[in-house]
């Protein structure tokens, strides 16, 4: 497909490609779920599980040493993936959904009062609608959604429309999780900004399939997991612009985010430890430092590209198909082919793939208000990787046949 | 190529989700319960008319998979004519079935139960085929839900 982009090669960094599902050799197409782990990063998590683990940030003996050089050496590799200015902007949380509630309960219960607004689209997962709910609960705050068209694009205009002197922070999805659509978050970030609204960008989605550069998107906060970047699970980062981060109060209290305690007072860390109570994920941070290191070696760009050109051909394949409805069609979009067949449901084509060894996932992905507005209950979705090919691509739309044939 | 789904795709479940009976509003029924599947999106809406305590008559709507449409249409057919204790019993053995406890492939006038057997080497479909029986189970139960029958 791509001279540059020998993709056999990469998927002999994937050990769990190699598997079969039902005798078949597994297509796995569920990549917007979890992404799979190249060699390197389960290696690093075994290495550091027999050579280099012991509690961070606070031992003087040798391995605690280690552990800790090695969960910091991670936090800086993951502030240059993102070019970040400083690693005190980088926090470790469990993933995007935790960055989410961290966000609102420490920037959002601090700083909102009844009757301010926070700004979201009706494109968001549930861990970008749930949270703020949480905090209009406990603050008297208003929730405001900017609609979509029909494509699944933000209605910039309504979006400008929504944006007053009432809103006091706006969150948005980067790339959406159901329907592929990457958001004009530079756009959205300088409007909110000339009206001097911080921005928090969901970028669990955007993160695997392009270079980010928060210092160029100019986001205040910008929120991603490990997981969907082939790193391990249980493992996340919060970006926070060093000035906001400093004035927000921690969110949990507890061990590593305190400098001084008395039962009288207590004196916080400085930044980033300050949000990071608790003995954190170690060997995952860890973990997720090389796999932001294996993904560079191959080239966000270079990601992207290929994935753009797996996504056209599945696209233009999957039109063949007339039973066949893309849900989510909007100019800009990732690697993501959300689909209904007129008359199966998602979750028949979901088992019926399976049994050919096709990973996809079928449901509402978290977006139950997306749903709503296509009027389906439900979607099947395919989502690529770059460790995906043409062929499977192939795979995927015959077996769609043969599903639509039984059903006849 | 889909052999191995025989078990659960009987060509019952198609027919059952193709042309499913009882699939209608029905306007005096004594009990009426929406049923979500928050999981996967399935939602029904299950009618029904209970005289004495006899079923009379049982209908529904909604959307699903096949699974879960066939279930439906299987349920409304197979617990007709029975009385809510009846209708209990047969919940629980149909609980059973799906969920593996009972293995036996006879169930003599129940046979119809059976076709969704298959369901219990899919652990992760077990929800599709049981959402109408718990929203028949609920209907039954719960008071709160009953609607006047004009
Ligand atoms: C767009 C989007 N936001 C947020 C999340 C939540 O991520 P996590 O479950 O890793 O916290 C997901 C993943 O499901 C997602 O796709």
């Amino acid at each position: 497909m791509s001279a540059t982009f020998d993709v056999a090669r990469i998927r002999q960094d994937f050990p769990i490609l190699g598997e079969t599902i039902h005798g078949k050799p597994l297509v796995y197409l569920d990549n917007a779920a979890s992404t799979q782990k190249p060699k390197a990063v389960l290696d690093t998590l075994r290495h550091v599980y027999e050579h280099d683990y012991a509690n961070v940030h606070r031992g003087v003996h040798t391995l605690s040493q280690r552990a800790t050089d090695l969960f910091e050496g991670a936090r800086e590799k993951i502030r240059a993936f993102i070019n970040a200015r400083d690693i005190k902007e980088i926090i470790f949380v469990r993933g995007t959904t935790e960055a989410v509630n961290l966000v609102a309960q420490s920037y959002g219960r601090s700083s909102l009062q009844a009757g301010d607004e926070i700004l979201i689209t009706a494109m968001e997962h549930h861990s970008n609608i749930v949270p703020w709910q949480m905090l209009c609960q406990q603050t008297g705050a208003v929730l405001k959604v900017a609609p979509i068209n029909l494509v699944g694009e933000i209605i910039m205009e309504e979006f400008e429309a929504l944006l007053t002197e009432r809103t006091k922070l706006v969150s948005v999805v980067h790339m959406s999780n159901a329907l592929g659509t990457i958001n004009p978050v530079k756009r959205i970030v300088e409007l909110a900004h000339a009206k001097g609204v911080p921005v928090m960008l969901d970028g669990a989605q955007a993160i695997p399939h392009m270079p980010v550069d928060v210092q160029a998107l100019d986001c205040d906060f910008y929120a991603f997991s490990g997981h969907k970047l082939c790193g391990p699970s249980g493992i996340g980062v919060l970006y926070g612009k060093e000035a906001l981060l400093k004035a927000m109060p921690p969110w949990q209290g507890g061990g590593d985010m305190i400098r001084m305690v008395t039962f009288a007072k207590s004196e916080y860390n400085t930044l980033p430890y300050k949000f990071e109570a608790g003995t954190p994920a170690i060997a995952e941070a860890v973990g997720l430092g090389e796999a932001v290191d294996y993904l560079q070696t191959i080239g966000m760009d270079k990601i992207a590209a290929y994935e753009q050109l797996l996504l056209d051909y599945a696209t233009q394949k999957a039109l063949e198909i007339p039973a066949l409805k893309i849900i989510g069609t909007a100019n800009d979009k990732g690697a993501i082919l959300g689909f209904t067949l007129h008359h199966i449901h998602p979750h028949d084509i979901g088992t019926m793939l399976d049994q050919l060894g096709i990973a996809v996932r079928a449901g509402h992905h978290c977006a139950m208000p997306v749903m709503d507005f296509f009027g389906v209950p439900a979607t099947a979705r395919a989502s690529f990787s770059f460790y995906n090919t043409a062929e499977e691509v192939d795979v995927l739309i015959d077996g769609i046949k043969q599903i639509i044939e039984v059903f006849g | 190529m889909f052999d191995e789904l025989r078990d659960l795709y009987q060509e019952v479940v198609f027919d059952h989700n193709r042309n499913p009976r009882n699939f209608r509003v029905m306007e005096d029924a004594s009990r009426k319960i929406d049923g979500f599947n928050p999981l996967c999106g399935d939602r029904i809406t299950l009618y029904v008319k209970v005289n004495g305590n006899v079923i009379e008559d049982v209908s529904f709507q909604g959307s699903g998979c096949a699974i879960s449409t066939a279930s439906a249409s299987l349920m409304t057919e197979i617990v007709r004519g029975h009385t809510e204790e009846e209708t209990h019993e047969i919940f629980e053995l149909f609980h059973r079935i799906v969920t593996g406890e009972d293995q036996r492939t006879d169930f003599g006038e129940l046979g119809k139960l059976a076709v969704l057997a298959g369901v219990r080497a899919y652990p992760a479909r077990v929800k599709c085929a049981t959402l109408a029986w718990h929203s028949l189970e609920a209907a039954l139960k719960e008071e709160a839900e009953t609607v006047s029958t004009e």
